[in-house]
């Protein structure tokens, strides 16, 4: 027993191919380390250092800013509204994709469009729309429904505001989401749909007991996504609310590009960092899938 | 060949778009001793005219027809320290690839060491009729020319003509008052159910020179010495008792003349070059007229760029018949026509320019004339912490008239922040404010 055990040496590792995989690995890890995790590093060092000497001055300054409570409070508000809203929406435009309805493909095409359009971009779309004399407006002008121009993004109604940011990103990034749904979907094998249909199952009861928990994994991955891009939220906000709403990414932006001070924008760097850090550790440990359930 | 077609064209252009008459011949004259060799390479190196729209008009409109190949370059938007980081990285390295610079009064004075003597191009300019007290100003305290003024501007109101019938009784459009302005705006919204006066507010919107230059100076006579002032706690005051009557999506606006084509505003106040698409595009539709008075006086913030030659240029003979170019009265009235930046030579402007760009002009006129006039200069030798300063107006202004916080306690909050600045650059007083031997102090 003993003998086999010291007879695996490196050499032997080598001829059986077992550190083959680490060897393919390599380039994505060193990729990542000198584009994500060096930078990372030095963004951290650039928010606890001011002249050289430790310090956790741009932090300070940073909670002190006259407009930090409120880029932190909309930045959350975001998470916690466009997330929900958009996992509902994107599982509905998956399970009408999947389904075998004639002209899928073209809702498809339809769903995938918004995202080819940068956010900023997206932004002022839904801004010449929603502003007074915008298309909505005029729409509804000819329509009947207003007689005077309603102004839809009024900052004294901040609901609204709120409210057409939402409109904008939904609109924008719901398809990313469903692009992940429809991969998974589109891997659960269909006996088990049809196992439950025999039992008597309706729609709605098939895909709470069984296709919910098969989705479990992208439900995961797309949620993971789609709350690191909330937090990092910045030009739809930007080009829709100008001055005033403000996030997190905005803020950092502008610490960096008006302000010139690099290191309060990575304390807001870094605080964003730890943000999308914390809610992906809980994302993962709430939707984990234990053992015995896996499919394989 | 192709160059005499160029210059064929230059003149044909010179002669349909002429819109400067020039006192006697002088007209012709700049243009064609620009006109007569091959500049060579020029690298023109400016923080005026650095929007994309802008960089368009330098390039296709005023560049065209110069014999020689310029080579237009501005800072990223928003990045306006390159500009002072390249000036300073070529005079240290003793090589330069830029030859002709373009930047405001204020920015020459903190690279002025950088700049050599074109006085001679002073002279050969002498007859073009650049005001003595502009020439003057380009001499920076010395008594050697280091830039050559180019274009000025200012920032003025433009109102629809329809608001005109919601002017208060008595008010004159070219002599307002704050008070008779609120009055306006408040008549505007009861009358038409809509806030109608607009302010440029949006994250790229000059709202800041509107408090620096007008609001803050207008109420209290100063623009740092005087920021925890009653004066100037009484124009924050004043801006929120406007506030409600001001359009609420102020907050997106950048460029008031979109706004106000499309008829959302019917009165605002902006950089005249922000106001240039719509007095050009419907002139019969708009008024354009001086900024209000306030107690104490009249604030407005001139613009005056000037062009110069940094002592590292490879090309400074091109570079010095470029600037003959630009300040060429048919190039000037071009500036004026496509960028919107008023000429520095004197002339007398043809009617050709529409009556849109006349009544800015006249506006600017004025402005600078008025015998309450109370000149706030762009703020001087702050550097790179030109940013803060700005943040720390228009985080004041958001604080008081946005989130309706009390306005002494925000100016003592903020004075802190302001005084910080002073202290960090090193920046002497400027006007309005009176001079300062050290740093400027907030009183």
């Amino acid at each position: 027993m003993t003998t086999i055990a010291q007879d695996v040496t490196l050499g032997r590792r080598l001829r059986r191919w077992e550190v083959l995989p680490y060897g393919l690995i390599l380039p994505t890890v060193a990729y990542l380390a000198l584009f994500f995790a060096w930078p990372m590093a030095q963004a951290f060092k650039l928010a606890f250092q001011d002249g050289g000497a430790w310090t956790i001055e741009p932090f300070r300054m940073m909670m002190n800013d006259a407009n930090f409570g409120d880029a932190f409070r909309f930045t959350m508000l975001l998470v916690v509204v466009i997330v929900p809203l958009q996992f509902v929406l994107a599982l509905a435009m998956a399970l009408l994709i999947n389904s075998k309805l004639h002209g899928r493909g073209l809702f498809l095409a339809i769903f995938i469009m918004p995202l080819a359009i940068s956010d900023l971009a997206a932004g002022l779309v839904w801004q010449s729309i929603l502003t007074e004399r915008g298309y909505l407006n005029t729409l509804l002008e000819h329509v009947g429904f207003i007689d005077q121009p309603y102004i839809w993004l009024n900052p004294t109604k901040p609901n609204q505001l709120l409210f057409a940011v939402v409109v904008a990103e939904i609109w924008r990034s719901t398809a990313f989401v469903m692009v992940i749904f429809l991969a998974g979907l589109q891997g659960i094998p269909h006996e088990y749909g049809e196992a439950a249909e025999v039992f008597g199952a309706g729609f709605f009861q098939r895909v709470r007991r069984v296709i919910l928990p098969m989705l479990k994994p992208s439900l995961q991955v797309a949620l993971l996504f789609r709350i690191i891009f909330a937090f990092e939220a910045f030009a739809v906000v930007l080009a829709i609310t100008g001055r005033a709403k403000t996030t997190l990414a905005t803020e950092a932006w502008k610490w960096q590009a008006e302000y010139f001070n690099s290191h309060v924008a990575a304390a807001y760097s870094a605080l964003i960092l730890v943000l999308s850090l914390v809610s992906a550790g809980l994302v993962v440990w709430l939707l984990r899938t234990p053992k015995e359930q896996m499919l394989r | 060949m192709r160059r005499i077609r160029h210059i064929r064209r230059g003149i044909t252009g010179i002669a349909a778009a002429f819109a400067l008459v020039a006192a006697a011949s002088l007209g012709g004259a700049g243009a064609a001793s620009a006109g007569k060799q091959d500049a060579g390479n020029v690298v023109f190196l400016s923080n005026q005219l650095a929007q994309v729209s802008e960089i368009d008009q330098v390039r296709n409109t005023l560049l065209k027809g110069f014999p020689g190949n310029v080579d237009y370059v501005t800072p990223p938007v928003g990045q306006g320290q390159v500009w002072f980081n390249r000036i300073q990285a070529e005079a240290q390295a003793g090589k330069g690839t830029v030859s002709l610079l373009g930047g405001l009064h204020g920015d020459y004075l903190t690279v002025q060491q950088y700049l050599s003597d074109i006085s001679g191009v002073a002279k050969q300019l002498s007859k073009a009729g650049i005001p003595a007290d502009l020439m003057k100003l380009g001499k920076l305290g010395t008594n050697k020319q280091l830039y050559i003024p180019w274009m000025q501007a200012t920032y003025i109101m433009v109102a629809n003509k329809q608001a005109l019938k919601y002017l208060p009784k008595g008010a004159n459009i070219n002599a307002l008052t704050y008070a008779q302005l609120l009055q306006w705006a408040k008549n505007m919204k009861n009358k038409t159910g809509q806030a109608r006066f607009g302010l440029p507010v949006g994250t790229n919107g000059l709202i800041n020179r509107f408090l620096q230059g007008y609001l803050v100076p207008s109420f209290s006579k100063g623009v740092v010495t005087t920021f925890r002032s009653q004066g100037a706690i009484n124009g924050w005051k004043y801006m929120k008792s406007l506030w409600p009557y001001t359009h609420p999506q102020s907050l997106t606006y950048n460029f008031m003349q979109d706004p106000l084509l499309s008829g959302e505003v019917w009165v605002a106040w902006d950089h005249v070059a922000r106001l240039t698409a719509a007095l050009k595009a419907r002139g019969n539709d708009f008024v354009a007229f001086p900024a209000p008075r306030g107690p104490m006086g009249r604030g407005y913030m001139p613009v005056l760029a000037g062009l110069a030659i940094p002592k590292t240029a490879p090309n400074p003979s091109g570079a010095k018949q470029l600037i003959r170019w630009m300040n060429s009265v048919p190039v000037q009235a071009r500036t004026l026509g496509s960028v919107g930046f008023f000429p520095v030579v004197g002339s007398r402007l043809s009617k050709r320019l529409g009556v849109g760009l006349l009544s800015m002009n006249t506006a600017v006129k004025n402005t600078q004339r008025a015998k309450d006039a109370l000149k706030s200069l762009l703020p001087i030798g702050l550097g790179a912490e030109g940013g803060n300063f700005n943040k720390v107006y228009v985080d004041t202004f958001t604080r008081i008239v946005v989130k309706g916080e009390d306005p002494k306690s925000v100016v003592d909050n903020e004075a802190p922040i302001l005084q910080a600045i002073m202290d960090k650059t090193g920046a002497k007083c400027w006007a309005p404010d009176p001079p300062s031997s050290g740093p400027c102090h907030v009183k």
